[in-house]
C-alpha cells in the first residue's frame, strides 16, 4: 500500500514545524471558514432581486477589493534584510489597484441604487 | 501596545467587518434596503483596513506610503465611478482586472519573501492557486473590457486547434504549480507559472463574443473572489477567505443564472465560440418585411390598452433610455398600461437593462422578468422591441436547427401586434435570422433607436397638445 506521508505521521508530527508548521491548526479551520462562508454567500445572494444584478456586481467588486488587506500586510513591514524594498513596492502597487476598486465600486453602486425609484412620488400629483 | 494586544484588535475588527459584509449583501436583496447595504460595505471595509493597519507586523514608517497608495487609487477610482451607465459593463470588467492584478502581485511578493525556507507545501499550493487565478482574471478581464469598449473586435476570434492550445497552456500552468508544490525551491518555475496564467486569461476570452459577455463577466467576478480566497489561505487571513468566498458565490450564482437564461453550459460558453457555428444558418430565403413610420407606430400604441416594451443592447448603444421614458410618460398619461420585459441576458452584463431604465426614472415596479411577462403575453396589444434580437427570436422555441434553439425567450410573437425598432435588416450579433420580423402582425420601424423612439414620443405629445 502506498504510504501517504500525512496519514503515516502522528498528530504531533504533523503539527510540528517540520511538516510546514501548522497544517492542521491553521489550514483546516480556514477550510471550514471557506466552506461555511460559501454557503452563507450562496444563500444571501440567491435572494437578490434581478433588478439589482448590476449594482450587486459592482458592490461585490468593491468587497473583493478586500485584497487590500493582503496588500497592506505585504507593504507594511519594516523594510530591511528580510523584507526587501521591492517586495513593499509590489504591495504598494497592489494597494493602488485595490483602492481603485474600493472607491469606484462603492461610489458607482451608490450612484446606480439612487436611480431605482418606486412610483411613490407620482402619487402626489 | 504589546503585539498580542494588537493582534487581538485585528481579529475583533475582522469579526465586525465580516458581519457587516454579510449584512451588506443581504441588504442588496431589495431596492428598498440596498443603499443601506452600500453603507454597511463601506464600514466593513474601513474597519477591516483600519484593523489591519493596527496589526503587529505593520511598521509606522510604512504608513505614509500606504496612505499615499490609497490616495492614488482613490484619485483614479473617482472618475471610474462617474462613467456613463452604458459603459458600466467595461468598468466592471476593468475593476475585475485590478482585483486580479492585486492578487497576483501579493502572491508574487509572498513567494519571493518565503523563498528562503518558509515555503511549506500548503503555502506553495495556495500561492500557485492565487497567482493562477489572479493572473488569468487580470488579463481575461482586460480582454473583456477591451471587447466591451470595442478596442478589440467584439466578434469571437477563433482559429483551428484553439481549445487544444488553451488546454495545453492551462495544463502547463497547473503542471508548473504542481512541480512547485513538490519542490518549492525550483524558483525558475514561478515566473513561468505567472506568464502562463497571464497568457491563459487572454486566450480564454479571445474566442468569446459580445452576447456571451454577461456570463463571462459574472465568471470573472467569481474568479476575482476566488483569488481573494487563495490570498486568504496564503496569508492565513480569515477576513480575506470570507469576503472572497462571498464574492465567489455571488459570481457563481450570476453565471449560473446567465447560462440558464441562454440554455447553455459553462463549457459551451467558454469553449463554444458562439458566433461561428451559426453563420451557416443565414442562407435561408429572405422573406419580405413590412415597415412603418414612427408616427404609425405611435398611433398603434395609442389605440392599445396594454403595451410591453422589450429593450435590448441596441437601446444601450443608442443611449435611447431617456426617449423611452418620454414615450412611457406619453402612454401612461393616456392610462395605457406600459410594462418592460427584461430578459436576463439582455445587454452586456447581468441587470444591464434595469439600471439603464432606472437611470431614466422608470419606476422599477414596471420592469418585469421574462417568466412573469410571458404568462400574459397573449393579452398584450402591442409589443415594442427596441434593439433586442435573439432574446425575442421565436426560432428558439420552434426551430431545432437554430443555434439558439432551447434558449428561453420573451414571447413577443404571442402579442396581438409587434413593433420592432432596428437600424437595418442586418442579422443581429449571432447572425441568426429572426422570424419575428417577418410575421404577419409585425411592423418594422427602421432607424436609430434614440431618434425613432423620440419621434414616437413627439408624435404622441403633439396630438395630445392639439386636442385641447
Amino acid at each position: 500500500m502506498i504510504q501517504i506521508p500525512i496519514l503515516a505521521a502522528t498528530t504531533a508530527e504533523i503539527t510540528s514545524p517540520a511538516y510546514g508548521g501548522d497544517t492542521l491548526n491553521v489550514v483546516v479551520p480556514l477550510i471550514f471558514v471557506f466552506v461555511l462562508a460559501t454557503f452563507i454567500g450562496w444563500d444571501v445572494i440567491r435572494n437578490v432581486s434581478r433588478l439589482l444584478h448590476t449594482p450587486l456586481m459592482s458592490l461585490t467588486n468593491a468587497i473583493s477589493a478586500v485584497v487590500i488587506v493582503g496588500a497592506i500586510l505585504v507593504a507594511g513591514p519594516q523594510v530591511g534584510d528580510d523584507h526587501p524594498a521591492w517586495i513593499s513596492v509590489l504591495g504598494l502597487v497592489a494597494i493602488v489597484a485595490a483602492s481603485i476598486n474600493i472607491v469606484s465600486g462603492f461610489l458607482i453602486t451608490n450612484r446606480m441604487l439612487r436611480m431605482f425609484k418606486t412610483r411613490a412620488p407620482e402619487q402626489k400629483s | 501596545m504589546s503585539p498580542e494586544y494588537r493582534e487581538l484588535i485585528v481579529q475583533i475588527s475582522y469579526l465586525i467587518a465580516t458581519v457587516l459584509f454579510i449584512f451588506s449583501l443581504k441588504w442588496m436583496n431589495t431596492p428598498k434596503t440596498a443603499r443601506r447595504g452600500v453603507v454597511s460595505g463601506v464600514w466593513a471595509m474601513t474597519i477591516g483596513v483600519g484593523g489591519t493597519i493596527i496589526g503587529p507586523t505593520i511598521a509606522v514608517e510604512s504608513l505614509p506610503w500606504i496612505a499615499l497608495a490609497v490616495i492614488v487609487g482613490g484619485i483614479i477610482g473617482i472618475p471610474l465611478s462617474r462613467v456613463p451607465l452604458t459603459a458600466v459593463p467595461q468598468r466592471t470588467a476593468l475593476s475585475h482586472a485590478f482585483g486580479g492584478l492585486a492578487a497576483a502581485l501579493v502572491g508574487t511578493a509572498k513567494y519571493y519573501l518565503w523563498l528562503d525556507g518558509e515555503l511549506t507545501t500548503f503555502r506553495t499550493f495556495a500561492l500557485s492557486a492565487e497567482v493562477l487565478l489572479g493572473g488569468l482574471t487580470f488579463t481575461g478581464s482586460l480582454m473583456a473590457a477591451g471587447k466591451l469598449q470595442e478596442i478589440i473586435p467584439t466578434r469571437p476570434i477563433t482559429y483551428r486547434g484553439q481549445n487544444i492550445i488553451n488546454f495545453i497552456i492551462l495544463g502547463a500552468a497547473i503542471g508548473c504549480g504542481i512541480a512547485l508544490i513538490i519542490n518549492p525551491e525550483w524558483s525558475f518555475l514561478f515566473p513561468i507559472l505567472l506568464v502562463l496564467s497571464l497568457a491563459f486569461g487572454i486566450m480564454l476570452v479571445l474566442p468569446i463574443g459580445g452576447a456571451d459577455m454577461p456570463t463571462v463577466i459574472a465568471l470573472l467576478n467569481s474568479y476575482a473572489g476566488l483569488s481573494a480566497v487563495a490570498m486568504g489561505f496564503v496569508l492565513e487571513n480569515k477576513l480575506l477567505v470570507i469576503a472572497g468566498a462571498l464574492d465567489g458565490a455571488s459570481g457563481l450564482i450570476l453565471s449560473i443564472i446567465m447560462c440558464k437564461a441562454m440554455n447553455r453550459s459553462f463549457r459551451n460558453v467558454l469553449f463554444g465560440a458562439f458566433g461561428k457555428v451559426s453563420t451557416a444558418d443565414v442562407a435561408g430565403e429572405q422573406k419580405p418585411v413590412k415597415s412603418a413610420t414612427p408616427r404609425d407606430a405611435a398611433d398603434m400604441m395609442e389605440q392599445a390598452e396594454r403595451v410591453v416594451i422589450i429593450p435590448g443592447y441596441g437601446m444601450a448603444v443608442a443611449q435611447a433610455q431617456h426617449r423611452v421614458r418620454e414615450l412611457y410618460d406619453q402612454l401612461t398619461k393616456r392610462e395605457i398600461s406600459v410594462k418592460f420585459a427584461i430578459h436576463p441576458v439582455a445587454g452586456r452584463m447581468p441587470g444591464h437593462m434595469n439600471v439603464l431604465l432606472a437611470e431614466a426614472d422608470i419606476p422599477y415596479e414596471d420592469l418585469v422578468e421574462m417568466d412573469e411577462i410571458n404568462r400574459d403575453m397573449a393579452q398584450v396589444d402591442v409589443v415594442l422591441v427596441i434593439g433586442a434580437n435573439d432574446v425575442v427570436n421565436p426560432a428558439a422555441k420552434s426551430n431545432p436547427n437554430s443555434p439558439i434553439y432551447g434558449m428561453p425567450v420573451i414571447d413577443a410573437d404571442k402579442a396581438r401586434a409587434v413593433l420592432a425598432v432596428k437600424r437595418s435588416m442586418n442579422p443581429g450579433f449571432a447572425g441568426i435570422e429572426n422570424e419575428l420580423y417577418t410575421l404577419e402582425k409585425t411592423l418594422m420601424v427602421f432607424g436609430d433607436a434614440k431618434a425613432v423612439v423620440g419621434d414616437m414620443a413627439k408624435a404622441l405629445s403633439g396630438e395630445g397638445g392639439g386636442a385641447h
